[in-house]
């Protein structure tokens, strides 16, 4: 037993690349070895942004030995045959066995495969994994081949145990594999040898490099907030930031410095988004003020100064991005103060889509589809009109051109400065949500009517050009407008139909085809909250299925019910009169709807039924009128007894033709009572 | 190392020839920018036309550059229309070229002992020229002072060998060696010269003149119709036989072909200053631009410097 070590040293890995890499090293170079047949008890992979390491312990020394019998043709068998299965065995024809079988002569081949050492399996498997390696985007680099991440400058390869450590011999692309390394590139270039992990780890750790990247983090993050904690100070928590600085160094130096007072006028958003996009620094919120006041930074190495001159380099470098924000945002507010009209009127120049006209174009008509809206929400009319005139209006300040991620919320600190009411404000920031599946629905009236006049617009202009979704493509994020709409519609309980707004939208949008890609979305939706597919169906089946309040309103009930063990047996019972009801108008050529008479029941369960269906029709109408699904369902479930005792006792199929008829006509009037609260033929089961 | 001079540059342009002295010793060709109006130095053909093909190539030289939205009047303390760049190439890359890098910022005065000078991702694309590349940004103490690239492909051709291209953005790096927080305030010859001037006195008037004119005055029709002209001149050029009547040579014109290509990009980076380009007009134009740069780097590779067997 012996165990493997394995660094790949590289120019500088970038950061959000790392921690993939070194899971796909470990996976690729372990699943290697064990496919030739060794085995091992652990292996841990590192990286930091000059190499990724691999460290395989308890490595077998050799694969197992493999012997084989292969039986072959009769020794009778044509000579191409027996060609064929000494190539195929690898053995040459003398080394055959020829052995008596029931049909004759037969010839057998003994494949011995002797096991491999260790080292001439990862001398084959290492160079392997190196030149097909999955990086995201790779590169050659001078004169040669190979693709690695970026120009790949040595491998280290040994195999160690008690007795000592030897190098793997092998050679990719003209790199041979060796014993040696490098620290940290400014600290201690100068090459390292090693003899096992525990050297390498131990002197990469005195040559400035902390090979693992999660005591990295660590040290950053702990150095930091204890540093902020000092001060009365919190450092903003941001893993990804963290995760990213932790791949930038192999030796953390934590440095915090402060952000000149010109600045902290600035919205807080503002600061953060350009010390993080620019600088990669932390921001540091003082509680006391709830304002950024400082920033972390973090260097790659220790200096004889401590820092002083990398952090006022830095403190310089954040001056000056943070002067350019300045800029951008005084000019902006001169210009939000006078109302933001500039802006607007620019975006009559902006292509929104070359068939969909400009950014003007499409707030003309968002402003217009806002006022029909606003009502129906409970928004004031005048307010959703001047919120979706501005709303957009931040596309065309300085900052939200230097950080699109600001958009919206740029609006919104633009709409106060320009003096609009506060519900305006708010709907420049939100009526771009909810954005995801997770992301919150607006409620405040004017952003929901603004919210969704934006994405309807969005979604009958495109239906109307005909740039539908198809498949995997959806370049205008068309799904994620449409579920937007539906989570705004239903979280707000909005009772509208929707038809009614797609008609108001973009001119030549086919209503029902928009409204059906709406209940496909709507069916993802009700999906992941535990509605089958066939409740929605039933329920799609009903009139007013553009209410979506309404629709999932009776999808939560029916799905309820159809759970109940009341509602399996009565749709059990719905379906053999449903079953046998079609087959006798298939047969008969008419529809029995109507006219069952109570005079010609003959037996007492078919005369509770008649009374059963009086009863819940006079409960479910009333029920239906004032939506009260719950109350409907229970009514129905009432007919599970009759209907269940009707079938044991009546034959539907009487001599009588007359009497016959009339038990059609009466499990009509089943189909008829239930199908006022959903279409029960569309459900399973 | 021990040959670089230690010693601090005390103006912007010691800072430029420290370079281009390190980069001579280096073994470079030190040639001189470009006489036409470029967006960056990559736009010269030294590195555009030069990373193709298989010839080997190490160029180094000084590039005005203009980039019409990035002008501020001469106000904004790191922000200008017209600025340099330092360009290098070295085709193949040679596998020292991060420390021959190192050194260059050694020779003009940073302290490797004092700053953090880090490698950080950045690929580089160029959709105008259809190229692009793997490298990073290299930063000194958080400021973006070089970037740093191995070219993959140029003008839609695959580099092989690869070439390595470092861009130094020269005021910035100045700035920050000279300890001045405002580039006009940057010292451009010796502060103790006979007649001291500083980057304002040579620039700050044109930034002005130019901001105003990009910004506002310039003749978008005009504009217009010089970049159709380009276009057409460019395609013009390239579809000429190769075989010239006069000279009974084979002359293919790759480069007089590449000039109307990097006049149209510039005209186009004016109209976009001009705000007249809308979103999707934009890559309209972009591809158009690429359309010719691909047509030129075509029309290289034919050609001897292009590697193409004489």
């Amino acid at each position: 037993m012996a165990d493997l070590l394995l660094e790949l040293f590289s120019e500088e890995i970038p950061a959000r690349m790392q921690k993939r890499a070194s899971e796909d090293l470990k996976k690729l170079v372990t699943d290697g070895l064990v496919e030739a047949g060794l085995t091992y008890e652990s292996a841990g992979a590192f990286v930091t942004p000059r190499r990724l390491a691999l460290s395989v312990v308890g490595l077998t020394d050799r694969s197992p030995d493999l012997r084989e019998e292969r039986k072959g043709p009769r020794v009778d068998a044509p000579e191409k045959a027996i060609e064929g299965f000494c190539r195929g065995a690898g053995v040459s024809r003398d080394q055959l066995d020829v052995r008596d079988e029931k049909k004759g002569q037969v010839y057998f081949a003994l494949i011995e495969k002797p096991g491999r050492a260790a080292a001439d399996i990862i001398a084959e498997v290492v160079p392997n994994v190196v030149r097909n390696f999955p990086w995201p985007k790779s590169m050659r680099w001078g004169s040669g081949q190979l693709r690695w991440v970026r120009p790949l400058h040595s491998i280290l390869c040994i195999l160690h145990d008690a007795e000592g450590a030897e190098v793997v011999p092998f050679d990719v692309d003209g790199i041979a594999a060796g014993n040696t390394t490098r620290g940290h590139r400014f600290h201690a270039p100068d090459v390292i040898k090693v003899n096992s992990f525990d050297d390498y780890a131990g002197k990469l750790a005195a040559a400035h490099v902390v090979l693992d990247s999660a005591s990295r983090a660590d040290t950053i993050w702990n150095d930091a907030t204890n540093g902020a904690f000092a001060q009365g100070l919190d450092v903003v928590e941001d893993k990804g930031l963290l995760a990213e600085v932790s791949g930038l160094v192999e030796w953390p130096v934590v440095l915090m410095g402060d952000i000149a007072e010109d600045f902290l006028g600035l919205p807080p958003e503002v600061l953060q988004t350009s010390m993080k996009e620019h600088q990669k620094f932390f921001s540091v919120r003082n509680p006391k003020t709830d304002r950024i006041e400082k920033f972390v930074t973090v260097a790659n190495r220790e200096t004889a100064d401590n820092g002083v001159t990398i952090l006022a380099g830095n403190q310089k470098v954040l001056f000056a991005r943070l002067s350019d924000a300045k800029f951008f945002w005084e000019n902006d507010l001169r210009i939000a103060e006078t109302g933001g009209l500039q802006w607007v009127e620019k975006l009559q120049n902006v292509t929104f889509h070359n068939k969909l006209g400009s950014q003007a174009d499409r707030i003309e008509r968002i402003a217009a589809l806002a006022r029909e809206i606003a009502p129906v929400v409970g928004a004031d009319a005048d307010e959703a009109e001047e919120a979706a005139r501005f709303a957009k209006a931040d596309l065309s300040s300085e900052m939200v051109y230097e950080f699109p991620e600001l958009q919206g919320l740029m609006g919104r600190y633009y709409a106060a400065a320009a003096g609009k009411p506060d519900a305006v404000a708010a709907a420049a920031q939100e009526h771009y949500s909810p954005l995801g599946p997770s992301d919150d629905v607006p409620s405040a009236p004017v952003s929901v009517a603004v919210a969704l006049a934006d994405k309807i617009d969005t979604l009958t202009g495109f239906w109307a050009i005909d740039e539908k979704p198809t498949g995997s493509k959806d370049p205008f994020a068309l799904r994620r407008a449409a579920l937007g709409v539906i989570r705004l519609v239903l979280e707000n309980g909005v009772r509208v139909n929707a038809s009614d707004w797609f008609s108001k939208g973009y001119k030549g949008v086919d209503v029902a085809d928009l409204l059906s890609f709406f209940h496909d979305r709507l069916k993802v939706y009700l999906r992941d909250q535990g509605i089958s597919h066939d409740v929605i169906d039933a329920c799609l089946a009903m009139p007013n299925n553009d209410d979506f309040t309404l629709l999932v309103k009776r999808a939560e009930a029916l799905q309820g019910f159809v759970k109940s063990e009341d509602g399996t047996n009565l749709l059990q019972g719905y379906k053999r009169a449903n079953n046998i009801l079609s087959q006798a108008e298939a047969k008969d050529g008419v529809e029995y709807s109507y006219g069952a008479d109570v005079k010609y029941a003959d037996s007492d369960e078919e005369r509770a039924l008649f009374a059963a269906l009086d009863t819940t029709e006079g409960a479910i109408t009333p029920a239906m009128e004032a939506e009260d699904f719950g109350a409907a369902m229970t009514a129905m479930a009432s007919l599970r007894g009759p209907i269940d005792g009707f079938f044991e006792a009546v034959q539907v199929n009487a001599d009588s033709e007359v009497v016959r008829r009339n038990r059609l006509n009466l499990l009509s009037r089943i189909r008829t009572v239930m199908g006022q609260v959903a279409d029960f033929s569309k459900i399973e089961g | 190392m021990s040959v670089v001079e230690k010693s601090k540059p005390r103006s912007f342009q010691e800072i430029i020839l420290r370079l281009q002295a390190y980069w001579a010793a280096k073994g470079c060709a030190v040639v001189q920018p470009y006489d036409m109006e470029v967006g960056a130095g990559t736009f010269h053909p030294a590195t555009t036309l030069r990373s193709l093909g298989s010839n080997p190539w190490a160029a180094a030289y000084v590039q005005p550059s203009r980039r019409p939205t990035d002008g501020r009047y001469g106000e904004n303390p790191n922000r200008l229309q017209h600025y340099y760049q330092y360009q290098v190439l070295i085709k193949p890359s040679p596998p020292d070229l991060q420390e021959l890098y190192l050194g260059s910022l050694e020779a003009i005065g940073v302290d490797m002992d004092l700053h953090d000078i880090r490698f950080v991702e950045d690929d580089w694309e160029s959709p105008t020229l259809g190229a692009w590349g793997l490298g990073w940004e290299v930063w000194c103490d958080g400021m973006e002072v070089s970037q740093f690239t191995y070219f993959q492909q140029v003008g839609g051709h695959d580099c092989k060998p690869v070439s390595g291209e470092l861009t130094y953005g020269l005021e910035r790096l100045a700035m920050y060696i000279l300890g001045v927080d405002h580039v006009m305030d940057m010292p451009y010859n010796d502060p103790d010269a006979l007649i001291p001037l500083s980057y304002g006195d040579v620039f700050k008037q044109t930034e002005q003149e130019y901001s105003r004119w990009n910004f506002d005055i310039a003749d978008t029709d005009m504009l217009l119709k010089h970049f159709e002209d380009a276009e057409a001149e460019c395609q013009r050029i390239l579809d000429a036989p190769a075989d010239d009547p006069k000279t009974g040579r084979r002359i293919i014109m790759a480069h007089p072909a590449y000039d109307q290509c990097i006049k149209a990009s510039h005209l186009f980076n004016l109209l976009d200053a001009r705000g007249v380009i809308s979103v999707t007009e934009r890559q309209a134009y972009i591809g158009r631009v690429r359309a010719l740069a691909k047509a030129c780097a075509d029309a290289f590779v034919q050609t001897e410097a292009g590697g193409a067997a004489a």
